[in-house]
């Protein structure tokens, strides 16, 4: 389990208040409040469909929630336009879950794209090309990945793409970090150095992390708060311990993989 | 006749009224229905166009990527532009150099071709030719993006999808298609040329006939061109459409890239009687 302390007394990063997210009038989101404090780690756990990605897509200005407050750094970012959303995306990366690195493009122009065509372009623009090629390699050394920057996407391994997606969130140095299932379909030890990732890089650089995933083991080795989704509302939400002691038999159920209990697989 | 057989045949009747009520009101339910999505359609690539000029004021033009559109849509497809033109115009020449020959106006050839080609079937046949070679790919390489969350990332690096994916796309159709519809029309002209000689015309007297009937001031190629932009427009903003709408995967893909053939066919087809009845009904050019 993670040992990160958030700071306290700071206002928080990310704040969800009665947030709400319909689809063609199927609830997803069903009133979720909570903090993300500066350096904490949230990791968002719950059976497929309950609405984990929805929440991250709400986060990251993907989708904009049908009711309720999102605040990033205090700025309420519902119903915001695109191009109101640039301040905020240009703290925020964001790690997919397949990666979605562009395919045309070979791993350093993947990193160095989000740098140069980014809401803060101008200030990578300046930089020479042996200054960016450098922070690239740097980026990819970071995940452990160094020299492979002239290689396509599809040549490399489901772990590689993670990584190289992570690398691709860093380079712009943000702030705000989301990350959409980084382990699953992978190896233990591909997951585990995935996790260790997220911890170094909060421990490092001190980033407010949201971690969307299913995977127990994971969750619990670099959570500092978990939210339990159950059919779009908020199961639980609190510490790894508070959580592994809940006697809600849908939260036992969930984190022991049981079949038998109150949740009903449809 | 007996008082059954009459109340029978006022009921068949009244049942007969009653179904062709029904198909009636279906068809109409259908027509309206077509209508109001085709508007809607119409009303959607407006906003996309409208969105990406506002991308080109506010955001620019990044040079390399229209360069890759350019060569995309240019070099890529010259070489079909020239082969289904060229053929065409050959085709025309075919057809009509004999009964041109037996009216005794054999030597109007040149010129019936040349018009036919700038006005007609060469802006028509390169768009044909750019939906299936550049509209499709748009499409097929845009959905894919979509699928795999690329657009998504895109934007969650604040970059904007319209100015990235769109705005390229968009004038590297505007530029080409007139481009290849030029290099279309010439390739046709010399089909139908080729044709002439075989059948004993000398060039002389092929390319004579273009200024009996060509207008010296080019109107009638600047009407081509003009349909070429448009086409070019359509092409472009069908298949972006398209791509960006993209859902399900690979079968989605597939489905998106087939309603933007489809649609931008039947698109340009109608784009092409509209401008046509308007350059004739007006005397625009």
């Amino acid at each position: 389990m993670s040992e990160h302390v958030p700071e306290g007394g700071k206002s928080p990063r990310i704040t969800l208040r009665d947030l709400r997210y319909a689809v063609d009038g199927r609830e997803i989101l069903g009133g979720i409040t909570l903090d993300v404090a500066p350096g904490e780690i949230l990791c968002v756990m719950g059976l497929s469909g309950a609405g984990k990605s929805t929440i991250l897509r709400c986060i990251a200005g993907l989708v904009s929630a049908a009711s309720g407050q999102l605040l990033i750094d205090s700025v309420d970012i519902v119903g915001k336009k695109e191009r109101e959303l640039l301040p905020i995306r240009a703290k925020m990366g964001v790690v997919f879950q397949y990666a979605a690195l562009f395919d045309s493009m070979n791993v350093y122009a993947n990193i160095a794209f989000g740098l140069l065509r980014g809401p803060r372009r101008k200030e990578f623009q300046k930089k020479s090309r042996q200054e960016l090629t450098q922070q690239v390699q740097e980026h990819l050394k970071e995940v452990g990945l160094p020299g492979i920057e002239k290689r396509l996407p599809p040549e490399l391994s489901g772990g590689m793409r993670r990584r190289v997606g992570l690398a691709r969130a860093l380079a712009t140095e943000p702030e705000i970090i989301l990350y959409d299932e980084p382990t699953s379909g992978l190896d233990p030890v591909t997951a585990a150095a995935i996790d260790q990732l997220i911890v170094r890089t909060r421990d490092k650089k001190n980033v407010t992390s949201v971690v969307v995933s299913h995977d127990m083991r994971s969750i619990f080795r670099i959570a500092d708060k978990i939210l339990m989704l159950y059919e779009g509302k908020a199961q639980i939400y609190g510490t790894p311990s508070e959580v592994q002691n809940s006697d809600d038999p849908v939260v036992q159920q969930f984190i022991r993989g049981e079949v038998e209990g109150p949740i009903e697989i449809g | 006749m007996t008082p059954g057989s009459d109340s029978k045949e006022t009921r068949l009747a009244s049942e007969a009224v009653e179904v062709f009520e029904d198909v009636g009101e279906t068809a109409s339910k259908i027509i309206r229905k077509t209508f109001v999505r085709s508007f809607e359609y119409l009303g959607e690539l407006l906003t996309l166009l409208w969105r990406a000029v506002r991308a080109i004021f506010q955001e620019g033009v990044h040079l390399g990527d229209l360069a890759r559109q350019l060569t995309s849509v240019g070099t890529e497809s010259l070489p079909i532009v020239l082969l289904t033109v060229g053929f065409s115009g050959a085709v025309l020449a075919l057809y009509t150099v004999g009964s041109l020959t037996n009216l005794g106006i054999g030597d109007l050839l040149g010129g019936i071709v040349a018009l036919s080609i700038v006005r007609e079937t060469g802006p028509l046949i390169t768009a044909v030719t750019l939906i299936a070679r550049v509209g499709s790919g748009i499409t097929a390489e845009i959905g894919a993006m979509k699928t795999t969350e690329q657009v998504d990332a895109l934007r969650a690096m604040g970059i904007s999808p319209i100015a990235y994916l769109v705005v390229p796309r968009l004038l590297g159709c505007l530029v080409m298609g007139p481009i290849m519809t030029l290099f279309g029309d010439a390739a046709g002209i010399l089909g139908g040329g080729m044709i002439a000689v075989s059948e004993g015309q000398t060039p002389l007297q092929y390319t004579d006939s273009f200024r009996q009937l060509l207008e010296p001031s080019g109107s009638d190629i600047l009407e081509g061109l003009l349909k070429a932009l448009v086409f070019g427009t359509l092409i472009a903003l069908i298949a972006c459409r398209e791509g960006l709408e993209t859902k399900g995967g690979a079968a989605g893909v597939g489905r998106s890239t087939n309603r933007a053939v489809v649609f931008t066919i039947i698109l340009v087809f109608a784009a092409d009687f509209v401008l046509t009845w308007f350059f004739k009904a007006k005397s625009v050019v």
